[in-house]
């Protein structure tokens, strides 16, 4: 039930229903599309962005927060530790504990290599534990992996890195039958055909998903394989830093209890980054649909210890967080719902353009609606629009929302709003971090010997934008290959000695440049108590 | 002076915004979370947490993270607890009632008190879904229970100490490797590019210019 704020608008939503549900907005042109984004993207803001004066990337552009914690103190000296007496020794070291990092270590494990996680909360506190709308694949027979590259490159703005992209699409049929191999529960018709919709940007119907749990179903299940194959998993620990050997490759981490801040040294023989996003960085004020881990975490690491960044001034917004109530603010409202047949609708009951063109577009022209047209519902927290979830039932028949997108059902349902009949509020919200640290097929960074990368932290798998579903596709590809490689080379690698030189080092380039900060990093946890902690 | 309520963290009385909730009212009242903390979305389960509201009798159970707070709520978290967790090995294991008689057989000692159904924070029928476990029903254990969390507040409150949502999760694994019908179509693309069928196609992608790759994506065909 909305308040009496609503009720005008409201009406103009649902005498218009019938006459929206029928009418099929036109496409976008390249030049409207282009248009939109330059205007109104937030990535194209300008002033947001700082330039980097130290570091591999120095005199490119990043975020304003990312620079401040890309460019900050280590939280430790060299002499902080005592590298020569490990507190674990493993083969294949893995940081983060979500889809890219479970994957990783399922595959290493598979290969034969002695494999520990290390997770700054618990094993699947994660953004795919939070993933909805499902998982791209081509395995339809109107469709293949030549239309899903194609779409996936257009949707990038034709920036992907295509070897990458190649493996994506390529090895996308073989993930969803890996997953399923392992249980993992796939929408389906009786027959076993994969039910599959469109996502934004998406020529074929080749979104897979479980209901709208599609992450969560895999997490889970990967969480379990995890557990009954016996891998160490050492939980509420953050890594804080890289550890190199004496010849610069890659050789552990120094890690901290999250509790009782023990710090703890852990040696590998190759270690595979796969620490997620950033959305809790709040790059330019957005709420964000993220999981409280997500502050970039693994590029502060990478980036210390010399590893490029590729894309990182290049976010996504996802045009459809909640924008009411003020309890799920920011909060994802799964693409999904669009995908079912729910149109985007502005204050006057009017649907201003196609629900699934790609999300920066969807994303900029809901910001376009909502301040140069002045077509935005005031929800008291800022602007909105409509996203009438109400047309689903009609066009998929009664039952259709608690069947596909029982998870959103619900969410609002715990604040009055049955979205069965009343359409939702939405506003774009801070989703997914295109870039992150640069790789080569096998996974490992282009700069940095046996260190390797996979999930949300690589950047150009997808260039400057993404498509919905790729994101737990490239988890699960990029995962494995990660886990498989970083396998493969720590069969053949000895360790030289742990050293923690390049703090210093980076300590002294801050210095030369001239940058006087008191931020530390890896940020962590955002911190959002009332006080400042004394 | 906004809206407030008074609530009671782990017993202690602090004044909060009425539009808070439980987990954000725990920060505006100072506490820095690592513990009980994790999608802030109703997905992972980490927020469990109990409460009952002053003068009334019923003890509730729900996610810190989707639940507003209430004036007289007496709220105490549950970060963790320890569910039991079988180890086996998907491969070997059969689709049989036998299964669950060997790995959980706790859930034969269901005493039908219903207990976890009333404590359930996804509102699920967890008695029910355990029932079908009882009975080697995994396809309908997996229905009943795919919203589960894990977040163990029902286990918390079951006199036999069953781990529901461990027995779920093994349900959905059988359900979704063994039970679910087989996929033709996904094995063929396997096994398409398995044998190279898309190789050059992809090749050749790889080499065009991006002038082409913009016509290409600018006209392609979008299916209805």
């Amino acid at each position: 039930m909305y308040s009496e704020q609503f009720k005008e608008s409201l009406a103009l939503v649902e005498a218009a229903r019938e006459k929206n549900i029928a009418f099929e907005p036109a496409r976008m042109t390249a030049e409207q599309k282009e248009q939109v984004l330059s205007t109104f993207h937030p990535d194209y803001k300008t002033d947001e962005f700082e330039t980097l004066t130290v570091g591999p990337n120095k005199g490119e552009k990043v975020p304003k927060e990312l620079a401040a914690t890309l460019q900050a103190h280590s939280r430790i000296t060299a002499d902080s530790v005592n590298l020569s007496a490990p507190d674990y020794e493993t083969d294949v070291l893995i940081i983060g504990g979500g889809g890219a990092g479970t994957a990783a270590a399922i595959e290493a494990h598979e290969a034969g290599a002695d494999v520990m996680i290390v997770t700054k909360l618990r094993m699947g506190d994660a953004n795919t534990m939070m993933a909805e709308g499902g998982i791209q694949a081509a395995d339809k027979p109107n469709d293949s992996p030549a239309i899903h590259f194609v779409d996936a490159f257009g949707g990038g703005h034709f920036s992907a890195k295509r070897d990458l992209l190649a493996k994506l699409v390529c090895d996308a049929p073989e993930a969803i039958r890996w997953l399923s191999e392992l249980g993992v529960e796939f929408d389906k018709e009786p027959d076993g055909t994969m039910i599959t919709t469109h996502g934004g940007g998406t020529s074929r119907k080749r979104m897979h998903a479980a209901k709208d749990y599609s992450g969560a179903e895999i997490m889970r299940t990967l969480r379990d394989e995890v557990l009954n194959r016996g891998i160490t998993v050492v939980d509420f620990t953050a890594a804080i830093e890289l550890i190199l050997d004496e010849n610069g490759a890659a050789a552990g981490a120094v890690l901290m209890n999250m509790e009782t801040k023990e710090l703890l040294v852990a040696k590998a023989k190759t270690v595979i980054i796969a620490t997620g996003g950033a959305g809790r960085m709040h790059y330019q004020g957005f709420p964000t649909s993220n999981h409280y881990g997500a502050t970039a975490d693994g590029l502060v690491l990478g980036y210390r210890a010399g590893a490029k960044l590729l894309y990182a001034e290049t976010l996504q917004y996802h045009p459809t967080g909640a924008a009411y109530p003020t309890q799920i603010f920011g909060a994802l409202v799964t693409e999904k719902v669009r995908s079912l047949g729910a149109k985007l609708v502005n204050k006057n009951g009017e649907v201003f353009m196609h629900p699934l063109e790609t999300r920066d577009v969807t994303a900029a022209s809901v910001i376009r609606e909502c301040s140069e047209r002045g077509n935005g519902v005031d929800t008291g927290n800022g602007q909105a629009v409509w996203l009438d979830t109400p047309m689903i039932e009609k066009i998929g028949g009664e039952g259709t929302i608690e069947k596909r997108i029982p998870a959103m059902m619900r969410m609002f349902g715990k604040y009055g709003i049955d979205i069965r009949k009343e359409p939702i509020l939405i506003y774009p919200t801070l989703h997914y971090q295109n870039g992150g640290l640069d790789i080569k097929v096998n996974g490992e960074t282009t700069n940095v010997k046996n260190l390797f990368v996979a999930g949300e932290a690589v950047g150009g798998i997808h260039g400057k934008n993404r498509l919905m579903g790729n994101s737990l596709l490239d988890i699960i590809v990029f995962g494995r290959n990660a886990g498989q490689h970083a396998a493969a080379v720590a069969k053949e690698t000895t360790v030289g000695k742990l050293t923690l030189d390049h703090i210093a080092k980076f300590e002294a380039m801050l210095a030369d440049a001239g940058i006087k900060t008191e931020t530390v990093s890896p940020k962590l946890l955002p911190n959002y108590t009332k006080q400042e902690n004394i | 002076m906004e809206n407030t309520v008074n609530i009671f963290l782990f017993g202690k009385k602090y004044e909060v915004p009425a539009e808070l909730t439980i987990m954000t009212a725990m920060e505006y009242a100072g506490y820095q979370l690592v513990r009980g903390c994790g999608c802030r979305n109703g997905f992972c389960g980490a927020c469990a947490t109990l409460y009952r509201i002053k003068g009334q009798h019923e003890l509730k159970a729900c996610l810190a993270c989707q639940t507003k707070v209430e004036d007289g709520m007496y709220i105490a978290t549950l970060p963790f607890f320890p569910l039991i967790k079988q180890v086996y090995d998907m491969e070997k294991i059969t689709p049989t009632e036998a299964v669950m008689m060997q790995l959980y057989p706790e859930i034969y000692a269901c005493v039908g008190c219903n207990a976890c159904t009333k404590a359930c924070t996804q509102e699920l029928n967890v008695m029910q879904y355990i029932a079908y476990a009882q009975r080697g029903d995994f396809a309908a254990c997996a229905e009943e229970s795919f919203d589960c969390v894990m977040c163990g507040v029902c286990s918390s409150r079951c006199p036999a100490g069953i781990s529901h949502p461990q027995v779920a999760m093994l349900a959905r694994r059988i359900n979704g490797k063994y039970l679910a019908p087989g996929c033709d179509h996904l094995e063929d693309r396997v096994r398409e590019i398995n044998d190279g069928t898309f190789t050059e196609l992809i090749e050749a992608l790889m080499e065009k210019q991006i002038d082409e790759m913009k016509e290409l994506y600018n006209t392609r065909e979008i299916e209805k």
